[in-house]
């Protein structure tokens, strides 16, 4: 029988699964001595978490924090407005991936800049910018790189066939960014970049689309050295549901580790051949400022010093601006993110910062824990 | 308002709402405009009269094409206002270089659907501007119809009521965003662009009592049901697992991180009745399209929003579509 796609969901939405494990996690969740505060590092998670409704279905010692895994919400303002000002050059061509052109810097969106005659399109997939680049040779095509571990290995596809073929008007500003280090940070920041000082987070809901490229070996760390443990879970509800009923039992039966939910495509390696794709063209840069949370140490990715000619911050180092950018004073994004609040202890949440005109970095995307409140509601 | 215009402001939903009552309402401010019915009902109630534009693009896509779309949005409005279109005017505005051939093709279209509808084109306007000024070719399209059918309104909804839709709901935004360029899907995907005059013709005549009707274009059925829960002051309350969605448009819908009740319809129409009316309602709907169904109920839970109940018995809103409809990234 041929797979057909609703076979990847359908079963996985499963209403009677659902409230089975609804209650089996009910059932398990009156032995824990103390709650428990999951974070699902993942925005991915966090917009299956409330579309579907699932804190409804779970009793009141389990709380969900919602972690800062939302490429486009963590980008800091100072880096779109890069995209901004690249955009606006003569005879130039910005590409990048879907919602990233709604996100406001301080000159507008990349969307106010299409209005204003920039030429910015976004595209389902990186490749894409091959087929532009070869219909428009005489213009440059910039490709705005964003993204967590998934979707590093497409510009690094990208980038080996820019080489290989020789094609001189493809330039990349990267902007990718590592989930396990900004996780270490929330947890076991000692230095002045992000306050991890009394957090909460007990347990990590894991994104298993990370985990496909990287493997779960990269959550290794977080059950034996920072005991928390991880489990790798998948996307749809049922994924979900499974994923905390496993957290749960875990620390009823007082273990602490990393366990795979989504075992159908996840493995402890991950992609080898990503991998070594990913490292033949990307070095770890020293610091990452994330919107929301501050700087984190080896979180980001950079061209290797040799494919510095594709570097359009190298390239276009000259007309970039460098300060960085704070959000307002009274988002409050940065707790949300360590799960100190929720988007609705925000004051200006639903007022002054909506998705239309959004402030603080969840709100900028549909996958941001603010966006995802404030679209589904609270209905609990 | 933002400085400049952009896309999002013609999405049908928040964004287009503003700019519709921050310039337009506020300048051209009249009792029948102000109702912002699909079309204004006007001389005493015997008329229905409205207007749109067609830009889509491509022009030509599976099922339709740019001149089956524009007669059937401006006739669809007027049947939805219960009226039969009668009158159209027609106005083009071509790209220079577009061939002759393709526009007599979409034009041919248009007198087919022209038939189904029983109308006639009775005035007209032809401008060709240079390259690059359009993108090959726009149309507007006016229309009278006689209302048959009186006192269809988006206030009139009331506790207890049942939600209808007519037939499945998405195929024409998911046939569009595959056909587009960037975008590399193969699909067997076809619009559910059909005039609508007839299948409301069919409610007439049975005698089913209509209190609202609305087609779900632009912005989809969440955009129609969030209207009427503002425009009625009620909550709507929809069973999820109850609309009507094809597989292929779910997956066009899984793939992009799309939600079918967003996207844009050309076919799909809402239906507000009275509880005791629906399954005769019902009946008449599935004489059309087999999967014509009940989505829901008209409640007090929680007024001016729409709630999505799932299969597992959680609740959410379903909230007016904002923004430009982008994929998601991961």
């Amino acid at each position: 029988m041929p797979i057909e796609l609703k076979n990847l969901y359908d079963d996985f939405r499963d209403g009677d699964t659902i409230k089975a494990y609804a209650k089996i996690i009910s059932k398990d969740a009156k032995k824990l001595k103390n709650p428990i505060n999951i974070m699902e590092v993942c925005g991915g998670h966090t917009h299956t978490i409330m579309k579907f409704g699932l804190p409804q279905l779970l009793p009141s010692n389990i709380n969900f924090i919602h972690g800062p895994g939302c490429p486009v919400c963590i980008m800091p303002k100072e880096r779109i407005d890069h995209a901004y000002v690249l955009a606006m050059q003569e005879d130039t061509i910005l590409v990048t991936l879907g919602d990233m052109i709604k996100v406001p810097g301080s000159n507008g969106s990349l969307q106010q800049a299409r209005s204003k005659g920039a030429d910015v399109r976004f595209v389902y997939s990186p490749m894409e910018c091959l087929k532009i680049a070869e219909e428009n040779p005489d213009k440059k095509v910039i490709y705005f790189a964003i993204g967590f571990e998934t979707t590093t290995p497409m510009s690094a596809v990208l980038i080996d066939q820019v080489i290989k073929k020789d094609i001189k008007n493809i330039l990349f500003h990267i902007n990718h960014v590592t989930v396990p280090e900004v996780m270490k940070e929330l947890i076991d920041s000692r230095d002045i970049h992000v306050d991890s000082y009394n957090n909460k987070i007990d347990a990590f809901l894991g994104p298993s689309h990370v985990s496909v490229i990287s493997g779960a070996k990269i959550y290794q760390d977080f059950p034996t050295i920072y005991k928390r443990p991880v489990v790798v879970s998948g996307f749809e509800p049922v994924d979900v549901m499974q994923g905390i009923s496993m957290i749960v039992k875990q620390f009823i039966e007082d273990r602490c580790e990393l366990e795979i939910q989504y075992k159908r495509v996840v493995t402890y390696e991950g992609n080898l051949n990503s991998q070594k794709l990913i490292n033949r063209y990307f070095d770890k840069v020293n610091l990452f400022r994330w919107r929301g949370l501050g700087n984190v140490p080896d979180s980001g990715l950079k061209l290797k010093d040799q494919f510095l000619q594709y570097d359009a911050e190298v390239v276009y180092k000259d007309i970039l601006p460098i300060a960085e950018i704070e959000d307002h004073k009274l988002c409050i994004c940065g707790d949300i993110l360590r799960g100190m609040a929720k988007p609705t202890e925000c004051t200006i949440f639903g007022t002054a910062c909506k998705p239309t005109s959004p402030i603080g970095s969840c709100m900028v995307s549909s996958e941001g824990a603010c966006a995802a409140y404030y679209k589904y509601g609270n209905l609990i | 308002m933002n400085k400049t215009i952009t896309i999002a402001h013609g999405n049908g939903g928040q964004e287009n709402s503003e700019l519709i009552g921050q310039i337009f309402y506020k300048h051209f401010q009249n009792d029948i405009l102000v109702k912002s019915e699909d079309a204004a009902v006007i001389e005493n109630g015997k008329l229905a009269f409205t207007t749109d534009s067609f830009t889509v693009s491509p022009l030509f896509f599976n099922g339709g094409d740019i001149g089956k779309l524009a007669i059937c949005g401006t006739c669809n409005d007027l049947a939805m206002m219960g009226a039969k279109p009668k009158y159209l005017t027609c106005s083009v505005i071509i790209e220079e270089g577009f061939s002759s051939r393709e526009l007599e093709k979409v034009v041919r279209s248009m007198k087919k659907e022209l038939q189904i509808n029983g109308a006639i084109v009775v005035s007209g306007d032809t401008k060709v501007v240079p390259k690059g000024s359009v993108d090959k070719l726009f149309i507007n399209t006016t229309g009278i119809g006689e209302i048959e059918y009186p006192n269809i309104s988006a206030s009139n909804l009331k506790e207890g009521m049942s939600i209808l839709v007519n037939r499945d709901v998405g195929c024409h935004g998911a046939t569009i965003f595959a056909a587009r360029e960037g975008i590399d899907l193969t699909t067997t995907l076809k619009t559910d662009c059909a005039s609508l005059y007839p299948e409301i013709k069919a409610l007439i005549d049975a005698n089913i009592p209509i209190i609202a009707l609305r087609d779900a274009t632009r912005g989809g059925v969440a955009a129609v049901l969030n209207e009427w829960a503002k425009a009625s002051d009620i909550c709507i309350e929809i069973e999820e697992d109850k609309i009507p969605i094809q597989d292929e448009v779910k997956g066009i819908c899984e793939m992009l991180g799309f939600e079918a009740v967003n996207l844009a319809n050309e076919g799909t129409f809402l239906l507000a009745v009275d509880k005791k009316d629906e399954d005769r309602a019902l009946e008449v709907l599935r004489n059309t399209h087999q999967n014509a169904t009940i989505l829901g109920t008209v409640t007090n839970l929680h007024n001016q929003k729409v709630i999505l109940n799932s299969a597992w018995g959680t609740k959410r809103f379903l909230d007016l579509p904002s923004g430009e409809l982008l994929p998601r990234i991961c």
